[in-house]
């Protein structure tokens, strides 16, 4: 590098094509044991125009000094509320990496994939068994993916019956997923208010002939219980409609409550969230489906089927919706969600929800005094506080920035769309009591900072990598790729 | 339990702190009447050496190993992995992240996303592309949505059936609500995309026409001349690489005149793994850049100018646009994408072709030795890539059979999907086969017809 721009040790690094030095190659090839050949076609490729040169360690350093720009669960804590992760145990990652499974092809004839095969059965049993469902597919990439394929399945269900129905309720609470996913189904989206908890009367007033379903979040993203949800899922059923649970945070119910017993007829979970898979950045995620059995002839294909001390993926299925990716699942996070279900055992999974519930509300109880809380009810896996006290123009946004500075990575912000300026916290279970009070400790002085110094508030981040980022500019000028003239 | 800190002395001070006396109070939003009066029926839980002394017997359950001669494709390809890739990704500042929703702590991700885009676009000839989508034939149906989206009032989608049929299924599965026409466009006698047929089909009812790049078949399809018929009425043309390292032999898509490009990203570094997580992939035209689903990385500068990238045109997406969103989807394959960058920066402008040609260079080789077979035939004519079908002198599900019983995995049958092919079996090479297995597989093949 010409320049110096690294502070130190915390190193610059920039674009991979800024770095590519003509000639270098990172890769060499097998030894060519048969005749090199070309096709004679006027189809052929010149080069390929911009694509970088390194060598391995270019390669290596490169994409190393980039991770160490990245806060994951491992760095520290993540209370991302609604989404959050809970720590990702290592062994998980050790057996997805075994070679029986890492190299096993999907076109693999099931009589010698019958390990993978009965991973998958056995984990489609266990999930069953957690959430009361008879019935589940393992198939959605992940947790919209699972909305989607649920929501086809209640369409198709309406259609099988001759039912012709057009709109879908969905809660003011929701996740943004919910009505997207709808309206991909062909569905109308009509919003429901609620007053935190969903009132009987409030569905009652909605609910109509043409309401194909009601979608709801249980434990909603408020983090607290739906109540009334018994009599919400007989009163849509007694109307010729079905409930659907986005299942988002499952990992609040764990061995205390089953939504398949509830009366819901379809639910999702996020592998992710409550099954401690990592997320990888983004993703992949998986999003399994459970459904009543009115609603296992529609599943997506392939099912896995078990007979005799055998397992297949079975395709011969009139009724189902079809086929969500080209390959059965994406098997990778389903061996790493396998692993964590049998190190936890049914004792250790209601352990966690236990730890959960106990970690929310113990933040809850420490921060009550320095934010705003606008849902005095009892909540569960997460809690919800606002920006609404804090003076001198300070701001959710303000607050998230400078909890970087204090090196936490910032609750979920301005979410759910019903509290104004939330601050969205879910610590999960793998938290120690010293890290929530380090983190607790931090957003108790950032109030005050708010109050004595509140430039401290809207300067941050100023210990991050870069400082606060023009996302304004991002959109208004999008430059969504490198290009050399006008690197 | 190892993953759980609580010590009882923590608990009591944390209920303490709330004010309640024991954990069960704070459960009291649940009525008795939603809670499960018993134990989950699930195993005790297992220590880390029993866990993975059991993985271990139920991977050992899958019984193909590395002993054996493997030439299957179909959307999946075998290719060598660096050791770099999983060395890198272990990095857990990687992959223990979640989605970057906070830039100034997320560099790592959104740089490591940004070049990935980059390096779409250069490999399919595309001016944007997006940060990754679940797999290919998710992909494939979201660019179908995306056609029909710029297309406003046309709703009939030609479907190439030299297009994966997974791929065919899953944009059947996307659109079986939705009011539109699914058209398949029959082949020609040489594997290609039916010419006639598509001038035939085009009208200005069509948002677009949708082929492989290879086909299902192996089969290099001619886009330039497709785009032509397909633009002349108005519609987009679609192309899917379920094999995109055959982009770096042939003319990339975009230079063909493809609209939208997707595939599936597996082939750049992703183990097989039973066939997921992969990755993927969506690159479309600059004027098409609003309709794209899913995230996207943009570059910026921080308040003190420096370069920066953040997540980006967010007002196409469900968490702001709701109902009226671009796609559902509020993830990417993250990491996966990341593998993807490392393998096309390991390998490069120098190692991709190179590659590329060698796999070419191995089907080229196994296509003659079996075209010379008596019995064995080569139904339709170049150009292909790695993949090609033969037509066997028996059911191929019979050849299979007994090519099992010599640690040989010679293909995919075609006999469901494809059953006007005369007992059609779909072979792939790749780098990984070297000639021995190569010519393990002619001799085998020549056995099992006697």
């Amino acid at each position: 590098m010409s320049a110096i721009t690294s502070k130190g040790l915390i190193l610059d690094e920039k674009l991979i094509f800024e770095r590519s030095t003509s000639g270098r190659c990172g890769y060499d090839l097998p030894r060519l044991d048969v005749p090199s050949a070309l096709p004679g076609t006027n189809l052929l490729r010149d080069e390929i125009e911009g694509f970088p040169e390194l060598s391995e360690v270019d390669v290596v350093r490169h994409y190393t000094r980039l991770s160490t720009w990245n806060y994951g669960v491992d760095s520290g804590f993540y209370p991302l509320g609604s989404c959050t992760m809970k720590y990702n145990p290592k062994i998980n990652e050790v057996v997805a990496r075994l070679p029986g499974f890492a190299h096993l092809h999907p076109e693999t004839p099931g009589q010698l994939a019958q390990g993978s095969l009965q991973l998958m059965y056995d984990l489609q049993q266990s999930l069953c068994e957690i959430s009361g469902f008879p019935a589940l597919t393992l198939q959605p990439s992940a947790g919209a993916q699972g909305e989607f394929a649920g929501m086809l399945m209640i369409h198709a269900w309406h259609k099988k019956q001759g039912n012709k129905r057009h709109k879908v309720l969905i809660p003011d609470t929701a996740h943004g997923t919910n009505p997207a996913t709808a309206a991909l189904c062909g569905y109308d989206v009509v919003p429901i208010a609620s007053d935190g908890v969903l009132s009987v009367e409030a569905v009652a007033a909605a609910m109509d002939d043409d309401v194909a379903a009601l979608m709801v979040t249980n434990p909603n993203t408020l983090g607290l219980f739906e109540s009334n949800i018994r009599e919400i899922c007989e009163l849509v059923h007694s109307r010729g409609g079905l409930v659907y649970c986005d299942g988002a945070n499952l990992n609040a119910l764990l061995g205390m409550c089953r939504p398949g017993d509830l009366g819901i007829d379809v639910m999702h979970f996020n592998l992710h969230k409550t099954f401690a898979t990592p997320h990888g950045g983004g993703g992949p995620g998986a999003g399994p489906v459970g459904v009543s059995a009115a609603l296992e002839p529609f599943l997506p294909v392939p099912v896995i089927v078990k007979e005799g001390e055998a397992y297949r993926l079975a395709t011969d299925r009139p009724l189902s919706i079809g086929r969500l990716r080209a390959f059965a699942s994406q098997f990778g996070i389903l061996v790493r969600a396998y692993a964590y279900l049998l190190s936890m055992g049914a004792e250790g999974l209601k352990r966690a929800t236990e730890l959960a519930v106990l970690n929310a509300n113990y933040i809850r109880a420490r921060l009550e005094g320095s934010y705003h809380l606008p849902y005095k009810q009892r909540s569960l896996h997460e809690v919800v506080f606002s920006d609404a006290d804090l003076p001198n123009d300070c701001h959710t946004l303000d607050v998230a920035k400078r909890l970087l500075d204090y090196g936490f990575h910032p609750p979920t912000i301005y979410f759910p769309l019903v509290v104004h300026g939330a601050l969205m916290i879910e610590p999960t279970e793998t938290e120690s009591k010293q890290e929530l009070d380090e983190f607790c400790d931090a957003l108790i002085a950032i109030a005050e900072e708010a109050r004595h110094s509140p430039q401290l508030l809207h300067e941050a981040p100023v210990n991050a990598r870069t400082r606060r980022l023009d996302e304004t500019l991002a959109a208004r000028k999008p430059k969504l790729k490198w290009s050399r003239d006008e690197a | 339990m190892r993953y759980l800190p609580h010590s009882d002395q923590d608990i009591c001070s944390m209920l303490e702190a709330i004010g309640v006396e024991k954990i069960e109070d704070l459960f009291s939003g649940i009525p008795q009447s939603c809670r499960l009066p018993r134990d989950l029926d699930l195993s005790e839980p297992l220590a880390e050496a029993d866990l993975l002394r059991q993985l271990q017997t139920m991977a050992a359950a899958n019984t193909v190993d590395d002993s054996w001669s493997r030439f299957l494709g179909g959307g999946y390809y075998d290719h060598h992995l660096p050791a770099v890739i999983d060395h890198l990704i272990s990095r857990s500042e990687f992959y223990t992240a979640y989605t970057p929703y906070q830039p100034e702590i997320s560099q790592g991700t959104l740089q490591a996303v940004f070049e990935f885009q980059t390096l779409i676009c250069q490999l399919t000839g595309m001016e944007v592309s997006n940060a990754s989508l679940y797999d290919g034939a998710s992909a494939c149906a979201e660019a179908v949505l995306m056609a029909l989206r710029c297309g406003r009032k046309r709703s009939k989608v030609l479907l190439s059936r030299g297009l994966h049929p997974s791929y065919r299924e899953v944009v059947a599965t996307y659109v079986r609500f939705l009011d539109v026409e699914l058209v398949e466009v029959p082949l020609s006698a040489d594997g290609q995309t039916d010419h006639a047929a598509v001038t035939k089909l085009i009208a200005d009812d069509v948002a677009a026409l949708v082929v492989g790049y290879p086909n299902y078949l192996g089969v290099v399809e001619d886009i330039a001349s497709l785009s032509e018929l397909v633009h002349s009425s108005g519609a987009r043309m679609l192309v899917a690489a379920a094999e995109p390292l055959a982009m770096a032999l042939y003319r990339s898509p975009g230079e063909q005149g493809a609209d939208i490009v997707i595939g599936e990203g597996q082939s750049f570094g992703l183990p097989l793994s039973y066939g997921g997580p992969g990755v993927g992939f969506i690159a479309a035209l600059q004027k098409d850049m609003r309709s794209l689903p899913g995230r996207l990385v943009g570059e910026t500068i921080d308040k003190d100018g420096a370069r920066g990238f953040v997540l980006t045109l967010a007002t196409r997406e469900q968490h702001i646009r709701r109902e009226k969103a671009t796609s559902n989807i509020c993830s990417n394959q993250g990491i996966c994408a990341v593998m993807v960058s490392i393998y096309l920066s390991l390998l490069g402008k120098n190692g991709l072709p190179q590659l590329a040609r060698d796999n070419y260079s191995r089907a080229t080789y196994l296509r003659e030795q079996i075209a010379a077979l008596p019995g064995y035939s080569l139904p339709f004519s170049p150009p292909y890539f790695n993949e090609f079908v033969i037509s066997c002198p028996q059911p191929a599900a019979e050849i299979l059979q007994r090519l099992e019983n010599d640690k040989i995995l010679a293909g995919i049958s075609l006999t469901n999907d494809f059953p006007e092919i005369e007992n059609g079996l779909l072979v792939c090479v790749t780098e990984q086969n070297d000639r021995s297995q190569l010519d393990r597989l002619v001799g085998a093949l020549k056995g099992a017809t006697v």
